[in-house]
């Protein structure tokens, strides 16, 4: 969860110094700028090739150095916090410019060497590196992030399609008009699981998606399945994240329901409680030895990580065991995209009054995203400490 | 002998699946005899079933409640005119895999109609599974022990064990209401149900649900020895001295 977090582009992060890429770059921006150097400093053309040859292989043995010292320090410079880091990384260059110096004023003293200005030569290069780099992660993280996010919201567990499939099959013949019911539940969870699913979605879509779900597991399972939904009072219109319930409830249904020989109650409570909403799931359980609970952690693991994305520390999601029943809990704060007209509204009177709520729910479900500057309302960007 | 119709069983928790098997047993009645004798929703309900019903085929889901499919195939094996088992199953578990190789049939639902027709045909070329090859899955431990009585089969379920006693070549499984005789190693049920029962003596495994307490004995001759006492039964077994640590591990717990 924190390295998540630790993506979304603000906290800058030092480069990875064994990385191939990155020393590429270095070698290439050294090399560059010792280049411009000489092309500055030098005015005659016929002798300018000449110049930058000698600048080049002026800077090269400390720049060989340095790049060697990073790459056995790197592993220390990562633990660090980035201010420490940037300064041991420019400690370095120093260390390595003034053993380069000596060495060149060893080998061939040159008229012109200057230690002062090889240093601020130095200084420039790793302060323009640093920047460029930070630059670089910033623009490359949220990628990183979204690939993760599409990879883990497309798992649904093949179990379920295979039976649910085979459950239609067995309507074809006997009852075609249920067949045809289920074969469009099917169709919209997997229409919702194969969406882009970045952006908040209404309560009321989250809810409608699970009581499809539900009935898909009812034609399976029959009367084996008893869902208990106390939903009353939830708001339609909070915005969470797409597919934060179904897959609680899809392991419910799983470790809960189907492994239980009698009659099992699913019992889901959504209620709006001091500006925060509140889901809670809970199934009844025994433990059969530990026999797939890797699917529930997973899935567990990838909701937090969606909650943080959106909420960070504002949601929460957490898991009880007791001895018989199973029971998450999450928390998120109560958001609902009001019109700034209506927003003024709702502030100017005390709080829990909930203004237009009727007005949002006439309206046409569309998926809504909060508005944050910089058009990745999915991932807020967050300075963490 | 083609003309005596393969009588089939069909297990599986999900009413849906059981009819869609049905239906499409149906649809192969035409090419091959056959006939469903008998619909089960779970492993248990099956080897009921199979006591007073002759049954050449059993198609069994195998995740179910109370007894699933591999459990049942293993019961299966202690069935007088013992039928072959063909799993069937949502979707490819690697589990099975093995069963590929060694020419048992698995069917993966949803099955088609000719997949099923050929599983079918092949039927009289199938031998049953045997204990070894069933052992070789990674499977949970059982939740029932089966014995065979008087040419039936009694399930025992294993929550009801209050302990297990090796004598001679069988061993005694004790309930609160009575014995039965298994023909099992003691080491094999120690493995498998692992924590379930502590071995409190060469020949003897107590389920720990079951145990009371200890009570220090002193024989005429000096020696002193510890005995279980047992919830549900009266008798009290005696702590061999080499397992004389489990009195202190199992009491621990009682305390706790």
């Amino acid at each position: 969860m924190r390295s998540i977090i630790r993506h979304n582009g603000s906290a800058p992060t030092l480069p990875d110094l064994r990385n191939l890429g990155t020393t590429v770059r270095i070698l290439l921006a050294v090399n560059g700028a010792a280049m411009l150097a000489a092309f500055v400093r030098e005015t005659r053309w016929e002798v300018l090739p000449a110049a930058v040859v000698e600048t080049a292989g002026a800077v090269a043995p400390a720049l060989i150095l340095a790049l060697a010292l990073l790459w056995a320090a790197a592993p220390w410079i990562a633990r660090q916090p980035y201010r420490v880091g940037a300064i041991a990384i420019a400690g370095i260059a120093f260390g390595a410019t003034l053993a380069g110096h000596a060495l060149g004023s060893f080998i061939a003293p040159r008229a012109d060497d200057s230690l002062l200005r090889e240093l601020g030569f130095a200084l420039l290069v790793v302060a323009g590196l640093l920047y460029y780099f930070q630059l670089r992660a910033r623009a490359l993280s949220p990628a990183i992030v979204e690939a993760r996010l599409q990879a883990l919201q497309a798992r649904i567990r093949p179990h379920f399609l295979f039976n649910s499939i085979n459950g239609v099959l067995s309507l074809i013949r006997s009852d075609p008009r249920r067949a045809e019911e289920a074969l469009h539940d099917l169709a919209d969870l997997f229409r919702v699981l194969m969406r882009d699913n970045r952006d908040l979605a209404p309560l009321a879509d989250e809810v409608q998606l699970c009581r499809q779900y539900l009935d898909l597991e009812k034609l399976r399972l029959g009367e084996r399945l008893i869902v208990d939904w106390n939903v009353k009072s939830m708001p339609e219109d909070a915005l969470v994240p797409p597919l934060v319930l179904q897959p609680l409830l899809e392991n419910a249904v799983y470790h809960g329901i189907e492994p239980s020989p009698v009659p099992a109650t699913l019992t889901i409570n959504i209620f709006l409680s001091r500006g925060e909403v509140h889901a809670i799931m809970r199934n009844p359980y025994r433990d059969d030895g530990g026999r797939h609970h890797r699917g529930n952690r997973m899935a567990i693991a990838n909701i937090r990580e969606r909650l943080a994305l959106h909420f960070d520390a504002e949601a929460a999601l957490e898991s009880r065991v007791t001895k018989d029943s199973y029971e998450v809990h999450i928390r998120m704060p109560y958001r609902n995209v009001a019109p700034p007209k209506a927003r003024d509204a709702r502030d100017a009177q005390a709080p829990g009054n909930v203004v237009d709520l009727s007005a949002e729910r006439a309206k046409p479900r569309a998926r809504t995203s909060i508005p944050t500057p910089g058009g990745r309302p999915w991932l807020k960007s967050r300075s963490v400490s | 002998m083609a003309e005596v119709p393969l009588r089939v069983l069909i297990v599986d928790d999900e009413a849906p699946a059981r009819r869609r098997l049905r239906e499409l047993l149906d649809d192969c009645a035409s090419a091959l005899p056959l006939a469903v004798v008998g619909e089960a929703q779970n492993g248990r309900e099956a080897v009921e079933l199979l006591q007073s019903i002759p049954v050449d085929l059993v198609l069994t889901d195998i995740h179910m409640p109370d007894m699933d499919g591999l459990e049942l195939a293993r019961h299966v094996l202690k069935v007088p005119h013992t039928p072959l088992v063909v799993f069937t199953t949502a979707f490819h578990e690697h589990a099975l895999q093995a069963f590929e190789v060694n020419a048992v049939d698995y069917l993966v639902k949803p099955v088609r109609v000719q997949r099923l027709l050929s599983a079918l045909q092949k039927v009289p070329k199938l031998r049953p599974l045997t204990p070894e090859k069933l052992s070789e899955l990674p499977q949970s431990a059982r939740r029932f022990l089966s014995v065979t009585e008087r040419s039936r089969v009694v399930l025992v379920p294993v929550e009801e064990v209050v302990y297990l006693k090796a004598e001679l070549r069988y061993i005694t499984i004790r309930t609160a209401q009575r014995e039965h005789l298994l023909e099992e190693s003691l080491t094999r049920l120690e493995q498998e149900f692992g924590n379930r029962f502590v071995r409190i003596h060469r020949n003897c495994l107590v389920s720990r649900d079951f145990v009371r307490g200890f009570e220090r004995r002193v024989s005429d001759d000096g020696d002193a020895h510890w005995e279980v006492l047992l919830n549900g039964v009266t008798e009290t077994l005696p702590v061999s001295r080499r397992q004389q640590f489990v009195v202190r591990e199992v009491g621990r717990e009682l305390a706790a």
